[in-house]
């Protein structure tokens, strides 16, 4: 591993300083993605601001959101009462990612910002647009069973691995940043990014800018709602592809809808059409199919992944039906 | 396997490093780290400066003993407890978070030490498998592991062991279903997982304190 400077910051303006001048400087939260980058050299920060001195780690109500600390641990998160009580989905998609060990480590924040699993992006010998701009897209016309379906370009077909985030752009959650130029608020769909030229960009994040927090709308789906994720174990791996399913039901009809994908693209993948299809209908399967034939336009498979395009909509009428049912 | 250790090389010893110090901010370090080592630097700028970066000082709670240390920040904390403290209990499988392994307790929780920077758990509490017998008797959970045979090769036990106390502990230990998805954190190349779930149902069911 390379060397670094190691620093602590007590106060966030601190922190944001001392990565916002310095291009090689990275912050550091749980750990378990960048230490992990870091050891097969994909990721060589000259300085790391160990952030987790930080008072970001309350979960408390505001302004008719739940706002959720940077640095609330995903295992704190995903059994803290208030989380399972107004956002019961964010909780399921929390414990079906990596492993309990993992989320006592695991920040909200990192989770997040948490990188592609890409094999090409992980292995330095290999062409990786997002590693290393320019050297080429090796997924293309390589290995891509695990690629996405939705959203890529002809730069790179990696996709977003986070469980949490998944449940999170269903939820209408706004992303809360502090930076050199101040604060401001990024809604959650609009955080992550496709990669069209700039693969190399996986967020919407500014140098420099540190995520404080995560606000979750109070919203209806308290009771119906499902994460349904596909792996190749039962459990502590990551999704193949994964459906995030919230509904309101009353009396039978679909009042309001939530559906989201994960594993499918560079960033978590909100379906509003299959959404609209959805209100005002009886919750019943023919509907579900419906509202997944249309969630399911314009994916477009490579060699390897197509099993994703009947898997996707399969998955979705299980979510659904799931959480209709619960 | 990936090895990321190596010796420790005092600062004044290695032009390298001192020419990376000088080159790197070292203004907005002095911001940020704490007390001692500003007045240290404001009394010798450059080398003091650069030894305190890079040699960390470090207070830890290992087993219940406190330890005053010094380590290189890309120090695991795994590495830390095997190479520097010696406590070889604490396993090395993937080194990279997927394997459960390295198991340790970080004030009470679960954690793999192979993920995180020593300097990161400054003033923490750490368990080790060393640290959970009570002198010669062993831990119950240790117990459990011999009577039902919760090994083969053995390598993966340690870690094993502290996750399932941290997972009797956390109240995940109801069922045998529960047990395996809180357990899943721990591979066991054997397959000796049937007599892993079997000794913590009996730690569960037998109530001792854990
Ligand atoms: C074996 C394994 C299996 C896994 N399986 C899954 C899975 O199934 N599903 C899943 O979703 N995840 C999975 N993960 C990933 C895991 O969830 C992430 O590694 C974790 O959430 C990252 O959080 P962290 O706090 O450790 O981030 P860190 O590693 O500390 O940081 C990650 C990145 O975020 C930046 N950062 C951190 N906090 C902030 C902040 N507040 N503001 C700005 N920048 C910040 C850091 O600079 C860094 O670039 C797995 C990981 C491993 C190792
Ligand atoms: S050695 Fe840490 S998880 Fe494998
Ligand atoms: S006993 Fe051999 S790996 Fe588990």
């Amino acid at each position: 591993m390379n060397q670094f400077q190691y620093v602590r910051a007590t106060k966030p303006q601190a922190a944001i300083e001392a990565v916002a001048k310095d291009p090689n400087a990275r912050f550091i939260a749980g750990g378990t993605n960048l230490v992990d980058l870091m050891k097969r050299g994909v990721m060589t920060p000259q300085k790391l601001v160990d952030i987790n001195r930080l008072d970001l780690r309350k979960i408390e109500r505001q302004n008719n959101a739940l706002r959720i600390g940077a640095l609330a641990l995903n295992s704190t998160v995903a059994d803290d009462r208030q989380v399972r009580e107004r956002h019961p989905l964010l909780a399921l998609a929390l414990n079906a990612g990596a492993s309990p060990q993992l989320r006592n480590m695991a920040t909200v924040g990192g989770n997040m910002l948490q990188r592609t699993r890409c094999p090409y992006f992980y292995d330095t010998a290999l062409p990786c647009n997002k590693r290393q701009p320019g050297s080429g897209c090796g997924a293309l016309e390589g290995i891509n069973r695990m690629h996405a379906i939705f959203g890529f370009s002809d730069k790179c077909i990696a996709v977003h691995p986070s469980d949490m985030s998944v449940a999170l752009v269903a939820l209408d959650a706004t992303v809360q940043v502090s930076g050199p130029k101040g604060n401001r608020s990024i809604p959650f769909a609009d955080f992550h990014r496709l990669p069209g030229d700039t693969p190399e960009k996986d967020t919407n994040l500014e140098p420099g800018e540190l995520i404080t927090a995560v606000d979750i709308p109070d919203g209806p789906f308290t009771k119906h709602v499902h994460y349904q994720k596909v792996r190749e174990r039962a459990s502590y791996a990551f999704a193949l592809l994964s459906v995030a399913a919230a509904l309101d039901i009353d009396n039978g009809t679909i009042k309001a809808a939530r559906l989201a994908m994960g594993g499918v693209a560079h960033k978590p993948w909100r379906l509003t059409a299959a959404e609209q299809a959805l209100i005002g209908k009886p919750a019943t399967e023919a509907i579900f199919r419906q509202a997944a034939t249309v969630a399911m336009q314009g994916a477009k498979a490579f060699k390897h992944n197509e099993y994703k395009l009947r898997l996707g909509p399969n998955i979705i009428v299980q979510a659904l039906k799931t959480a209709a049912a619960a | 396997m990936a090895t990321n250790h190596e010796p420790d090389v005092p600062a004044n010893h290695n032009e390298d490093r001192r020419t990376f110090l000088k080159q790197s901010s070292l203004l907005t370090a002095l911001a940020l780290v704490p007390g001692p080592v500003v007045s240290a630097a404001e009394a010798k700028l450059d080398e003091r400066v650069a030894e305190a970066i890079e040699q960390v000082p470090l207070s830890l709670k290992v087993n219940g003993k406190k330890l005053k240390l010094k380590v290189e920040p890309r120090t695991t904390l795994l590495d830390l407890l095997r190479e520097n403290l010696h406590l070889t209990g604490t396993k090395k499988g993937c080194d990279y978070g997927q394997c459960g392994a390295c198991t340790v307790h970080v004030d009470g929780q679960r954690v793999n030490s192979c993920l995180s920077f020593a300097v990161m758990h400054d003033g923490q509490e750490i368990t080790t498998i060393e640290g959970l017998a009570d002198g010669d008797k062993l831990h119950p959970m240790q117990e459990a592991f011999v009577k039902h045979d919760g090994f083969q090769c053995g390598y993966c036990t340690p870690g094993q062991i502290m996750s399932a106390v941290a997972c009797v502990r956390e109240g995940h230990a109801g069922s045998e279903e529960e047990i395996r998805e809180y357990m899943s954190g721990n591979i066991c190349r054997c397959g000796a997982y049937p007599n892993i779930v079997a000794a913590i149902q009996d730690v569960k069911q037998g109530g001792q304190k854990v």
